[in-house]
Formats: C-alpha cells, sequence, structure tokens
C-alpha cells in the first residue's frame, strides 16, 4: 500500500512538473516576479539592499510555490483529472500530496536560483544548513497553503483571489520590506500567526542577521503550518468526494 | 456469495444532502457478463458507479467487487477495476501514448510491460496512427476511445462505463459499441450505464432498470422484452401533431396507455384490438386527422421499458453533454 502511494506521489510530482510547472509561463512567472522586486528595492537603495534579500527570498518562495499549484489544482478539480488520479489505487491524500510537492519542487528550483545569485553577487554570509532548514517547510507550507486555498473553492479566478488575500497581506506584515519588531504590538501579535513570518525570521537568521526566535523554532513552527494546512485540505478535499 | 459473482450490492443507498440519489438497490453482476444500469438522466446510475469506484461514499448499505468491501477495502479493489467515467478526462496537454503510459506508472504497471500494452491499446482502439497527438486534439469519439484504452492499461477484471457513447456520432457510437462488445469476449465483466434503450438491447446480457434512485426490474432483454409482448402495440403516424391526438385517445381508451413516440408518431400499449382500431378510425373521421399508416409492431426494449416504467421515451431522449 505504502509503495503504491511512494509511485503515485512520484510519478504526479514528475506528470506536473512536465505539463505545468517547467512550460514557459511558469517559469517566467517564477523568475520574473522576483527580479522586479529585486530591481525596485536594489534601484531604490543599493546600499541598504543586503537587508532586504531575505525578504526577497521569502516572497520568492511564497510566489512560486502558490503561483500555478493554485491553477493546476482548480483545473484539474474542474476538468476531472483529479478524479481519474483518485480512480488509481493510491489513496487521496497520496494524490495531494503529490500536487503539494510539484508546487515545492518548482518553488525550490525557483529559490535556489534567487539565493545563489543573492549570495552570488552580493557577497552574503550564509549558513547552507539554516537555509535548508527554513526552506524546505517553507515550501512545503505555502504549497500546502495553496492547496488547502484552492480546495476551498470551484474556479480557477476564485483560487487566485482568495490566494491574495493572504499572500499581500503576509508581504505587508511578516517583515518582508518592514521589520516585525518595529510594528506596532498589535500588530506583531498577527503578524506571528503567519507562517512568512518565521521564513523571514529564518532567512535572516540563516544570513548572520538580527532575527527573533532560533532557527529551529521558526523550522518547527513552518512545519507545524505544513501539517495544519495538510491535514485541512486533505479533509475539504474528502468533503468533495464525500 | 456464490463464485461467479463478481459485484454484489445489496442495500446501496445514496443522499446528497436531503436529496434521495440511489435508494437501497440490489444486484449482482456476474463474471463475463455485460451488466447494464438503463434509466434516464438523473435515476441514480452515475452516482451508482460513484459509490462502486470509491469516488463517493455510500450513505447506506454495502457492495464488495471481487470480494473486496467498497467501504474498507476500495484501494485494494481499484487493482482490479477500470473506470471510464462520463467525461472523459484524461491530460489534453498529453499525447495519446504519454496518457496510457501515464495511467500504466499510476497502476504500477511493470516498466517492461507499460509502453508494449499501452501500444497494443492504441492499435485494437484504432488509435495507432494518433499515438503522438495531444488529447485535447482528437476527436469526441478518439477521446472516448482513448479513455477506455486508459482504464484497460492495467488488464482490470472489470470495466465501469459511464454513459461510454454519449455526445458520439451515430458512426463513432457503433464503432465504440463494437469495440465494447468484443471486450466481453475478452473475457472482462462490464457494469455500464446508459440513457439509450437500443445500446442497452444491443451490448447488455442483463439489465436493470432504474428510475428515481430505485432499481424496478432486472432482467434480459429478452425476458423484458417479452413482457411487453404480452400486450398489443399499435403505432400510428399522422399528418400534423400527435398532442391532440393523445388527449383525445385517452379520453376514449381510459384503460390502454398512450404515448406520443415523436411529433407526429403514438404508440398504443395494450386493449382490445378491434375495440382499439374501432375508435382511432372514428376519432380521425370525427376530428378530420390524416392518418398516414398503422402498424401492429414488434414490442423493443423501449416498449418494454415504457410498460415497466410508466415513462415516455421523451425522457431518455434528454441528453447529457459529453466531452
Amino acid at each position: 500500500m505504502w509503495r503504491d502511494n511512494l509511485r503515485g506521489i512520484y510519478y504526479i510530482v514528475l506528470k506536473d512538473m512536465r505539463t505545468y510547472y517547467l512550460k514557459p509561463p511558469s517559469v517566467s512567472w517564477g523568475i520574473l516576479f522576483p527580479t522586479a522586486w529585486i530591481l525596485a528595492f536594489y534601484l531604490r537603495n543599493p546600499l541598504s539592499f543586503q537587508e532586504l534579500v531575505p525578504g526577497l527570498i521569502a516572497m520568492t518562495i511564497l510566489f512560486s510555490t502558490t503561483a500555478a499549484e493554485a491553477v493546476v489544482i482548480n483545473l484539474e478539480l474542474k476538468l476531472g483529472t483529479l478524479e481519474r488520479l483518485l480512480l488509481a489505487p493510491i489513496s487521496l491524500p497520496t494524490v495531494l500530496l503529490g500536487k503539494v510537492l510539484g508546487g515545492a519542487i518548482f518553488g525550490l528550483i525557483m529559490t535556489v536560483i534567487v539565493t545563489t545569485c543573492s549570495v552570488v553577487f552580493l557577497g552574503l554570509p550564509v549558513n547552507v544548513l539554516y537555509l535548508i532548514l527554513i526552506i524546505i517547510p517553507s515550501l512545503l507550507a505555502f504549497s500546502s497553503l495553496g492547496a488547502l486555498l484552492c480546495v476551498l473553492v470551484k474556479e480557477v479566478f476564485e483560487a487566485q483571489t482568495l490566494l491574495n488575500f493572504p499572500r499581500f497581506l503576509m508581504i505587508f506584515l511578516c517583515g518582508i520590506v518592514y521589520p516585525v519588531s518595529a510594528m506596532p504590538e498589535g500588530l506583531q501579535y498577527i503578524a506571528y500567526t503567519m507562517p512568512l513570518t518565521y521564513t523571514v525570521d529564518g532567512l535572516r537568521y540563516s544570513f548572520l542577521m538580527f532575527s527573533g526566535t532560533t532557527i529551529i523554532t521558526d523550522s518547527l513552527v513552518l512545519t507545524g503550518f505544513f501539517i495544519l494546512f495538510i491535514l485541512l485540505a486533505i479533509k475539504l478535499l474528502h468533503k468533495r468526494f464525500k | 456469495m456464490s463464485n461467479d459473482v463478481v459485484i454484489q450490492v445489496s442495500d446501496l443507498t445514496k443522499f446528497y444532502g436531503k436529496i434521495l440519489a440511489v435508494d437501497h438497490i440490489k444486484f449482482e453482476v456476474k463474471k463475463g457478463e455485460i451488466f447494464g444500469l438503463l434509466g434516464p438522466n438523473g435515476a441514480g446510475k452515475t452516482t451508482t458507479i460513484r459509490m462502486l469506484t470509491g469516488l463517493s461514499e455510500p450513505t447506506e448499505g454495502k457492495a464488495s467487487i471481487l470480494g473486496f468491501d467498497i467501504n474498507s477495502e476500495i484501494v485494494e479493489a481499484k487493482r482490479h477495476i477500470g473506470v471510464v467515467p462520463e467525461t472523459s478526462n484524461l491530460y489534453d496537454e498529453l499525447s495519446s501514448v504519454d496518457n496510457l503510459l501515464f495511467m500504466a506508472k499510476l497502476y504500477g504497471v511493470p516498466r517492461a510491460q507499460r509502453r508494449k500494452r499501452a501500444e497494443e491499446l492504441l492499435k485494437t482502439f484504432r488509435l495507432y496512427e494518433r499515438k503522438d497527438s495531444q488529447f485535447h486534439t482528437l476527436s469526441r469519439g478518439m477521446k472516448r476511445a482513448l479513455t477506455i484504452a486508459a482504464a484497460l492499461i492495467h488488464d482490470p477484471e472489470i470495466l465501469f462505463l459511464d454513459e461510454p457513447t454519449v455526445g458520439l456520432d451515430v458512426v463513432a457510437a457503433r464503432s465504440l459499441r463494437n469495440l465494447i462488445a468484443n471486450l466481453r469476449q475478452q473475457g472482462i465483466t462490464i457494469l455500464l450505464t446508459t440513457h439509450y434503450l437500443e445500446e442497452a438491447d444491443l451490448l447488455c446480457d442483463r439489465v436493470a432498470i432504474l428510475v428515481k434512485g430505485r432499481i424496478v426490474k432486472v432482467d434480459t432483454p429478452r425476458v423484458l422484452k417479452t413482457t411487453a409482448e404480452e400486450e398489443s402495440v399499435i403505432e400510428i403516424s399522422i399528418d400534423g401533431d400527435v398532442s391532440k391526438l393523445v388527449e383525445d385517445l385517452t379520453d376514449r381508451l381510459p384503460r390502454v396507455k398512450i404515448v406520443a413516440v415523436d411529433r407526429n408518431k403514438v404508440r398504443i400499449y395494450g386493449g382490445i384490438l378491434n375495440d382499439v382500431y374501432d375508435k382511432v378510425f372514428r376519432l380521425a373521421r370525427d376530428k378530420d386527422i390524416v392518418i398516414r399508416s398503422v402498424n401492429s409492431i414488434k414490442p423493443s426494449l423501449e416498449d418494454a421499458f415504457i410498460k415497466i416504467t410508466g415513462l415516455s421515451p421523451t425522457v431518455m431522449a434528454i441528453e447529457k453533454g459529453g466531452r
């Protein structure tokens, strides 16, 4: 049984990579969007740009995992191809995990490109092990958040709209452009309920900058968000096929 | 469960909220037969297939496929079944052969056999020339054929076909029916749903007639037709619309069933022949109706269906959208 499920996850990821993620629109969106943000911030203030790198990598993680995935899951639900996957001898969580991992792997590719460029061109000191400890659970958490919001709605455009709300809220509240510690106390409480805060904090820690909590705390909280989002998404998807 | 029963359904029931879609249905499907669920749209055919294939949970009742309980062992059951849903739902972006290979991988077909099996199926379904064409470029009939091929990639013992020919033109539908008939010769048990009476008659060894979620009759098409043979069936064609004729005849022949077959044709089921002919001709004379033809006809499955369910054949003619 577990072998069937592992095989299912593997082939779903491979198929999604081929049919959705490694297509020009996804790749160009995944590269162009963070590049545009990086250039915008760099041109505004080249001297303090290094401070913004963790936030920009966090944004790359957030957008590259959720942008294509929202389309993939809703489109497949609408066309019935997700149902086709469920007819195979694999479980429903397997199908969803396959979809989430597809988004996470695509996000990983984009994040590695942006991070490598930042480190090489800016000569930033970095702890690679810490980076891995933060990037992996972040990718999984945001990919499963995308899956959760997708299964809440029926149409592709509804999923994109619904996803924009937490995405843009997190950009402003989670320390990407403005440190959480400098925010009013009320907003800080809100910021700490959002996964991107822990991603930004963990990335700052990895780049040997000031951070609010330890790398282990950030990593564990992000893993917790991943488990919470994926379990809720499985429950909601299961309800659709009840 | 006897050895030759491969699907056993007992009191299977499905509620969607307060709507009862399937109401305590019971039937058995024997190894190697083509069993049809026949009924109008909304009768509960697709819901039944969805429950049996693990896409929907039954509210009540039990069913087993090859001895595997659908409530607790559905994943195991899925290894032995192929499913062709009502919508041809393969991947538009993948070619015919890649769609089959992807399904083969999901079902765990050994690597060495995948391509061979996929190519065999493409040849059987006359799609080999289009093996590199993306799914979205295929005609509706080809998409349907490829969806059936995909359901057969892991060599299943049982095939579920939900409205296999819906939305196809006459030629494509006939070709697909031939292919389905050939599958039986390969020993595959088939459970199909259809709202085409002719299809059920041509393909099925046994038919369960489903109306409003309940099975009203299960038997062979031949026995079902015999049910209708017990009474006379007269078909009258007239110039003009038959609706008024149906109304007037219903008044004059209260104990017979009068059904409009199409705009100009009406069928009269039962009654004493002399009396029926007499009243029809008298009515035609009184109302200046021009009769084109009067035939005493051999009952079809459609006549049996009308007799058993009391439904008009126009209910069965309401099409579902196919892809």
